[in-house]
Order: structure tokens, then sequence, then C-alpha cells
């Protein structure tokens, strides 16, 4: 009986680890194409070298969208790479993620290094 | 600055000594004189329109600078026409450079296509040799492999591009300050690039000069605007005890310069865009200028220097 509990335990342990990883895998990005079918709601300008807003509150599973207005090339990366990083965003160009875990995020522009940006994903 | 013009070339009893000085903060074409780290300054323009060529050296090269090819909008559209026009001033200068430095920023978005293109039009420059560092555009998102590739075939690059080599009895190091950037940072040079400078300084007589090139300025100019590099104190540390230090940076395109102690800081034109003085605008995106106004806003930088003299001579001229 105390072996089954031990090992009930170790299972449980080994699966929410499982659904820990698998969570954080699920806020992988995707090179989207301009095409407006983006969630409205959750869009970052980034405009005059800065993220425009610089945090957003998102819900898991829905997608951040984030657009350069700048004449200037920006990238999307995460601090603690959590999710994929952006190629060099021209102007115009968008770059979309689909938020996974619940948590906070921080994002910069690996270009200009002084333009940060946070996301918070809720359940 | 001014007590080093020490002619009237052309007696027309302007008051160039003033004149100069302004135009030193305008980013006009300007001669340095880096005299016991004071300045004078002398047009270039001035001296080609006397007919006098510039003094014989034993070193002139030439520093151009954000070329930014594939840069398309406003206030340039067609970048690749002005870069043609700076090398043509070269080509057309009374002494030739010995060799180009290239400070960075070559293309607009590390596009294979753009840097063809940069390849193809300074095949007209008559100087061949040209050493190169990059700039934060041209290692957008390969982390510089496609630069690497192409602008480091006659030198022995380290790390992630860094080298140094030796002229008529200078040294020139070329520094990487635009990768593996930090979160909230500035430009960097890191840990591995510091240690092996530390080195390369090591075995050099302190009366070697040394020219230092790197693509973001070694000094602070402006960190609002990420206008600096995080550890460059470090670097410069290195080169305390050398008499002679000049160190050439382009990025914010427009001619600033700062003399501390030993250590000349400049920084260029580029031949693309201006961008706005620190802290003059929202962001320090490209600035829009009139276009009979941009030439005269973009330009190269021309650098002398005389054996037995602990004095480099740094030319900024325009391409109006």
């Amino acid at each position: 009986m105390k072996t089954l509990t031990q090992r009930n335990k170790k299972m449980a342990l080994l699966c929410a680890i499982s659904f820990l990883n698998l969570s954080i895998f699920a806020l992988a990005g995707e090179m989207k194409e301009a095409d407006g079918t983006g969630s409205k709601q959750n869009r970052i300008e980034i405009k005059d070298f800065a993220f425009n807003p610089q945090t957003i509150t998102v819900r898991a599973g829905e997608k951040v969208t984030w657009i350069n207005r700048d004449e200037e090339p920006h990238t999307v990366v995460s601090v603690e790479k959590q999710f994929k990083k952006s190629t060099a965003l021209d102007t115009d160009q968008e770059f979309t993620i689909t938020a996974g875990a619940p948590g906070t995020y921080t994002y910069f522009c690996s270009v200009h290094p002084k333009m940060t940006g946070t996301i918070v994903v809720e359940k | 600055m001014s007590d080093y013009i020490s002619h009237d070339h052309e007696h027309d009893g302007i008051d160039r000594r003033g004149f100069l000085h302004c135009m030193a903060w305008a980013g006009t074409g300007l001669l340095w004189t880096i005299s016991g780290g004071v300045l004078a300054s002398k047009t270039l323009a001035q001296i080609a329109k006397a007919g006098a060529p510039l003094p014989a050296t034993d070193l002139s090269f030439l520093q151009i600078s954000d070329s930014h090819i594939g840069f398309n909008k406003e206030a340039n559209k067609d970048v690749t026409a002005t870069f043609k026009i700076a090398l043509d001033r070269i080509n057309a200068m009374p002494t030739p450079p010995s060799f180009l430095i290239h400070t960075g920023d070559i293309t607009q978005l590390s596009k294979p296509e753009e840097f063809d293109t940069f390849d193809e039009v300074l095949k007209s420059c008559r100087t061949k040799d040209v050493f190169y560092v990059p700039g934060e555009h041209d290692v957008l998102n390969d982390g510089g492999k496609l630069y690497r590739e192409r602008y480091l075939k006659s030198v022995e690059g380290k790390g992630s591009g860094w080298y140094s080599f030796n002229k008529n009895g200078v040294h020139f190091i070329a520094l990487v300050n635009v990768l593996d950037l930090q979160a909230g940072g500035l430009g960097q040079l890191g840990d591995e690039q510091l240690e092996w400078l530390e080195a390369d300084v090591k075995g050099l007589g302190t009366s070697t000069p040394i020219v230092v090139f790197a693509h973001i300025p070694l000094w602070a100019v402006y960190p609002q605007w990420g206008w600096g590099t995080s550890d460059s104190e470090r670097a410069l540390g290195y080169l305390k005890g050398f008499g002679s230090v000049t160190v050439l940076n382009g990025h914010i395109h427009q001619v600033l310069q700062k003399v501390e102690g030993n250590v000349t800081f400049h920084t260029a034109m580029s031949t693309a865009f201006p961008q706005p003085a620190p802290g003059t605008a929202a962001s320090p995106g490209p600035m829009k200028v009139p276009a009979e106004k941009l030439r005269s806003m973009l330009g190269l930088t021309s650098v002398q220097y005389k054996q037995g003299k602990t004095t480099l001579a740094v030319v900024d001229s325009n391409l109006s």
C-alpha cells in the first residue's frame, strides 16, 4: 500500500513535469504573413524604438502579434528563450506567437536591447 | 582647438577658426589634427581648392560607415547612389588612401542581395584594401555568419570576427560590439574579446600609435538611445599606457568627438541618411531632411599618420 502511494506520487510528479514542459513549448512562436487574421486585441506596436504597450496581459491560447511601424528593423526575442525569436522585422512586418502557460514573459529587441517588453499570460 | 590652424592659404580674411569650430558640430567637412590631445581643423574642400595636396604622410586611410544598402525610405530613397558618390570622392582625392575601413551597417537588413550590391559598387573604388567591422544591421538573422564569410577573407578573424593588424608602425584593432546583446543593455564586447584585446596589446611599445575601430561608439554618447558600449571602459583600460589612441566608430550617423587624456573618440557620418543629435527626437530613427540638404549630412572620414609624431589627422568631409 505504502509502495503504491509512493509510485503514485512519482507518477503525479512526472506528469506535472511533462505538462509544464508542454506548456512552455506551446508558447513557441511562428512567423505569420500580415493577413490581418491575428487577434486584434493582442497587438503590440513597435514605434519610436519602443514596444506599445510595453506590458500586455493575455489569456493562454490567445495570439499575440507585433507590428513594426519604425523605419528601422526590430526583433522580438524572449529573454529566457521561452519562445521562438522573430527574424528581423522590416517596416510594417508582423510576428505572431500563441501564448502558452500562464506566467510572465520578458522579451527584448536583440538589435536595440534597450527596447524591452513583458507578456503576462493568465489562465 | 582652433589654436592649431596656423595658415590662411586663401587670404580671404574669413575667420576660419570660428567658422570651422561651428562646422565641426554641424557635421560638415573638416580636417581634425590631433596634436597632444588637442584638435585643430581645416576643411578638405579648402585644401583641395587651394591646389595644395595634403601634406606628405607615412600613412593615410579612409573611414566609410553606415552605407545601409537596401534602405529605401525618406530621407534617402537611393542609398546606393550616395554610396557611389562617396567612392567618387575617394577616387578624386589628390593623395589616395592606402586602404579603407568600413565601420559597419554595410546593409540595411543583412540580405545577400544587399551585400552583393555593396560589393559590386565598391569595385569602382580605386583603393582596393578594405577592413571591416560589422554593424547590427549586418548580423540580423544569422549571428554574422554571412558577414564573416564575405568580409574577413584578408584577416585572421577571432571569435565573432575581431582582429588586429599593423600598418606603417600603427597598430589597428577591429572590434565587434554588436553581437549577443543583452536585454536592457548597450553594445557589448564580451569577456572573450576583452581577454584577446589585453593579450593583443601586451607586447606593444607604449609609443605605438593605436587605432581602434568598432561600429557602436566605445564611449557613452547617449546611453538612453543605446549609443554606447557597456564594457568599453575595460577595453580602454588596456590601452591606458599608450601615448596615442584614436577610436573610430559609426552607428550614430553624425560627427561627434571627445578627447579624454591620450584617447580621441570620433564618430563618422553615414553615406546613407543622417540621425538626430542625441536626445533631440523621439527616437534615434532616420532623420528626414530636405533633399537639398541631405548630402551635406552624409560623408566620410580621412585619417593620416606621420611617423615620428604621436598625432593623427582626422578629416570629415561631406558629400555636398
